[in-house]
């Protein structure tokens, strides 16, 4: 087939189309050097979209109401047209899985081919906490492992304690990922071999007589010290479920297990909340240079290429502030917008990028340039390093401060000689999950006394817990820890405390 | 490394089914309110269709340890300035519409309800939950009477049409195999080596002759050992069971002479659709009898029923009377479970009533599973007038026939709002109703 020979005539596909389509898309991202993982296609219905949904996107999950839950609320928000289905699902395993809606038209599957299949793809493979924290091959297996795991332990011990358990941890599921690399790979058949040995080992030592014992009178430990205590627990401990899974005095090896399910999941999806902006502005510019490439070399008609932008447009549209759609910066227009920025800084840059930008201003390969930014940055990073005051000046930012001490809210720095680098520091927190997400530690148990278990949350910018949610998911960590909690709201400058909340361990799991 | 492209399309559907059974399971109780709530609002017709219901978010809440929104120093940045300058301040925007609400707020924060969608069969389910068939004493009787035949393994005895192919043939196989019989090709096998072997001019006599014996064993062997034994024949066993009485007919008795307005025929109405309705949730197959009487009963459709009114006095007998007739003719109570719901203003000819009240209770309730009498009001509060309401003819009467055993219950409707609850009570479960008084 020629170069410029028509892709398609209209907006029907089959499933020859695809092939052909992926096949010049494929071609083009061999131009572009990128590097990804073999791809599969799956062709879904809108249900199977939403299916897909509500077990936050992975193909096979276990079984849990919050899953429903999310399940009826995508529902009724798609029934009632409030909100459009995504075109597309990828998922970060090898090889790379993308969902296509039968719906799309050819265009829109041309467009999800190059955004996920390969914009999407390259990033997984080539991105630094990706690789660190993911196993793209093990992780179906992983989660296979998970379900039916579950599932038995569902069998074994009933759906409510199962499920209680799985609260409780769902709970503590955003304090479940250890935040510098300590890597341990999901690996099905090792898993599978634990829990089996596991279980063989506890069947063979059975004995019914130990049973019988007398329970011999408690050593008198000599009592130890507090450093050598909390070096023994791995304290101050930020994993908390890591924490319990190991620490917890009461839990049974099957709740341990499921602790350590959770903690994986979250583990598995921990980078991809860090390289949101990147991970989008890197599949927008492939997919964007891809169909501009497509379409100049004929393959896309314009009528085609018309129906492309407007759904490009509607994806990377920022709204301003004061805007009614505002809602936060669209991270597909930040990534795509700062993508696009560099690529100009490498090709022409101005005088001005060549003092701010001395490394990459007109190094002439944009594509090289960009891919080792893909591979070694994550947002907040990112960000930091390359948001440039043009696009600062093009976007019109602003920072603003927000003291709930004060009547008013103060403008700090504006898109000037003099506001750039403090916006872009200020831009790159609003990325940075060491400030996002509240910082609460393990910090001590007392074993010697009640078991009580102390945590610190230290408190960034004189902002607290929500009270409401902060007493339920204490509940839950104090039934999982099994004695009371502690949990201290300390003022890192000062050492003060702010605020305590407590709760005692209902006996929901012994 | 090739593209594999997977067509998803046809595996079954409905993966978050289970989650989402959890779901309704977990929050049923306010999943139910919400479902009773919004059914007071619905027409009849509307209520079998499922639909959206709105829980509040607390018994669904999924907590999590954030930060609140209220309370210390935050920055922002965002795209759009016009017209600030650094140093500029901005007094505070209101709060709301973007859909955070507020810490300390009795639902705790962010969004305060949830709404999703109910199927039509999830709706029911939970519409109708904890409501029962009152009666089911007599049910069980007549359920005794009808016998149903249900497969139930085989047995070595039985009719040659109800033989088991299938099995006998297995059973054939297994025991030709155990004994050895011969398989036919063997035999064919060997008489064709003869034949050759005698065909050709210099045959071995005595390799035919071994081989002549071979095949005499063989032919003996398959003769002895039969191809199908009667040890091997096994036939289909049915076994009698008890089926209880799938359907059930429905009596509907309304009052059209020209007191009973339009709005007391809406009432009744909704009445008998609440009854229908329940009646199909129970039953495979309901049907639904209209008798609708003045100074004479007779039985039409639902369209004349409801809609067509008629002139003349108020004889109720003749109504019962009627039923007792259809029931004689086409409802043989061994077969049927008979429920019937009567609505009237409650006006009676006087000198209807001993009859009335015999009938009702001597010919038509010993046949029923249940009797409901439901007396229409006008729509005002018959308080507001401050003058106790008169008991009316047909209530007295029916109030001396109502004993403590009789499948019989009379309530008083007057609004709209009340048929639900007044159903709901007449068919709660008996143990929920004992803890309720």
């Amino acid at each position: 087939m020629s170069d410029s020979a028509l892709l398609y005539p209209g907006t029907d596909w089959d499933f020859g189309t695809i092939q052909r389509i992926y096949d010049r898309v494929e071609r083009v991202a061999k131009e572009l050097k990128l590097d990804t993982y073999p791809n599969q296609i799956e062709v879904i219905t809108a249900e199977q979209m939403l299916d897909a949904y509500s077990s936050i996107g992975m193909p096979l999950f276990y079984k849990h109401w919050s899953f429903g839950k999310q399940f009826a609320q995508n529902e009724v928000m798609y029934r009632k047209g409030l909100r459009g289905l995504a075109y597309e699902l990828v998922i970060n395993s090898s090889p790379c899985i993308s969902y296509i809606m039968e719906e799309n038209t050819a265009t829109l599957q041309t467009l999800v081919i190059a955004h996920a299949a390969f914009g999407h793809n390259t990033f997984f493979k080539t991105n630094y906490l990706f690789k660190q924290w993911t196993d793209a091959e093990g992780i179906l297996d992983y989660l296979d492992f998970a379900k039916t795991y579950i599932a038995q332990c569902e069998e074994r011990y009933g759906q409510t304690a199962v499920e209680q358990l799985l609260d409780a941890a769902h709970a503590l599921m955003s304090h479940g990922v250890h935040r510098y690399p300590r890597p341990r790979r999901p690996d099905l058949k090792t898993e599978e071999r634990r829990a089996r040995e596991r279980l063989e080992h506890q069947e063979h030592v059975y004995n019914d007589l130990w049973r019988t014992l007398p329970t011999a009178p408690a050593k008198i430990q000599a009592s130890l010290s507090d450093e050598r205590r909390k070096a023994l627990l791995e304290l101050p401990q930020e994993n908390i479920l890591y924490f319990l899974e190991k620490s917890a005095p009461r839990l049974q090896p099957w709740q341990r297990e499921l602790l350590r399910i959770v903690r994986l999941v979250a583990q598995y999806f921990y980078p991809q909340s860090q390289t949101k902006v990147m991970n989008e502005g890197c599949a927008c510019w492939v997919h964007y240079k891809i169909m501009n490439t497509l379409h100049q070399q004929g393959a896309l008609n314009d009528g085609a290429f018309l129906e492309f932008l407007q759904s490009h447009t509607n994806v990377v549209y920022q709204p301003e502030f004061n805007d009614p759609h505002y809602n936060g910066i669209n991270p597909y227009a930040l990534g795509l917008g700062m993508m696009q920025d560099i690529e100009r800084i490498v090709v022409e840059p101005t005088d001005e990028d060549r003092e701010w930008f001395p490394d990459i201003a007109g190094k002439g390969d944009a594509t090289a340039v960009l891919q080792d930014i893909w591979a070694n940055y994550r947002d907040e990073s990112f960000i930091s390093q390359f948001l440039s005051p043009r696009l600062i000046r093009q976007w019109r930012m602003f920072h603003l401060f927000d003291d709930a001490g004060a009547s008013e809210l103060k403008v700090e720095a504006i898109h000037d000689e003099h506001g750039y680098r403090r916006i872009r520091k200020a831009l790159s927190r609003q990325y940075d999950v060491a400030w996002l997400d509240p910082d609460i530690q393990v910090v001590d148990v007392d074993l010697a006394g009640d078991r009580r278990l102390i945590v610190h949350h230290s408190v960034l910018n004189g902002i607290l817990l929500a009270e409401n949610d902060t007493r339920q998911v204490l509940q839950h960590l104090s039934d999982l820890w099994g004695y009371d909690v502690l949990l201290k709201e300390i003022d890192p400058a000062t050492g003060a405390v702010l605020k305590e909340h407590a709760a005692s361990a209902r006996a929901t799991f012994f | 490394m090739p593209m594999h492209i997977i067509d998803r399309r046809l595996n079954p559907g409905g993966k978050s089914l289970v989650n989402r059974q959890r779901f309704l399971r977990r929050a049923k109780a306010l999943v139910q309110r919400a479902v009773r709530d919004s059914s007071r609002e619905r027409s009849i017709k509307e209520l079998e269709q499922g639909g959206e219901v709105v829980i509040p978010v607390t018994g669904v809440n999924e907590p999590r340890l954030h930060r609140s929104n209220a309370g210390g120093t935050r920055d922002h940045v965002l795209p759009g300035n016009k017209e600030f300058v650094e140093g500029d301040t901005i007094p505070r925007p209101k709060r709301g519409g973007g859909g955070s609400g507020s810490e300390g707020a009795p639902d705790g924060d962010g969004q305060d309800e949830f709404r999703f969608v109910l199927s039509q069969e999830e709706y029911l389910e939970l519409f109708l939950d904890d409501l029962e068939l009152p009666d089911l004493a007599k049910r069980k009787l007549v359920a005794a009477e009808s016998v149903g035949w249900r497969r139930a393994g085989y047995s070595t005895t039985g009719g040659p049409s109800s033989l088991a192919v299938t099995r006998t043939m297995q059973r054939a196989m297994s025991r030709r195999i155990a004994l050895r019989r011969p398989k036919s090709g063997e035999i064919r096998d060997v008489e064709a080596e003869i034949a050759a072997l005698e065909a050709e001019a210099d045959g071995d006599p005595d390799k035919i002759e071994q081989l002549q014996e071979h095949l005499d064993l063989l032919l003996q062997r398959s003769r002895r050992i039969p191809y199908i034994d009667p040890v091997d024949l096994r036939y289909r066993r049915l076994e009698a069971v008890p089926r209880p009485v799938a359907q059930a007919v429905m009596f509907c008795l309304m009052d059209v002479s020209g007191s009973m307005t339009e709005h007391m025929k809406d009432l009744a109405k909704r009445f008998f659709a609440l009854l229908h309705l329940f009646l199909k949730r129970r039953y495979k197959h309901v049907e639904i009898v209209f008798i609708r009487h003045t100074h004479q009963a007779e039985e039409v459709d639902e369209e004349t029923f409801f809609y067509s009114t008629e002139s003349g006095g108020t004889v109720v007998s003749t109504a019962l009377e009627e039923m007792a007739t259809i029931i004689a003719q086409r409802y043989r109570p061994e077969d049927w479970n008979i429920y019937a719901a009567q609505a009237s203003d409650g006006d009676n000819l006087s000198s209807d009533s001993a009859k009335s009240a015999t009938l009702l209770s001597d010919a038509i309730l010993p046949l029923c599973q249940y009797f409901a009498y439901l007396e229409v009001g006008r729509d005002e509060d018959p308080m507001s007038s401050g003058v106790v309401p008169r008991q009316t003819d047909l209530w007295q009467t029916y109030d001396r026939v109502r004993k403590a055993d009789a499948p019989f219950a009379m309530r008083k409707v007057w609004h709209r709002r009340d048929i639900y609850p007044v159903f709901r009570e007449l068919f709660q479960r008996r143990d929920v109703q004992a803890g309720a008084e």
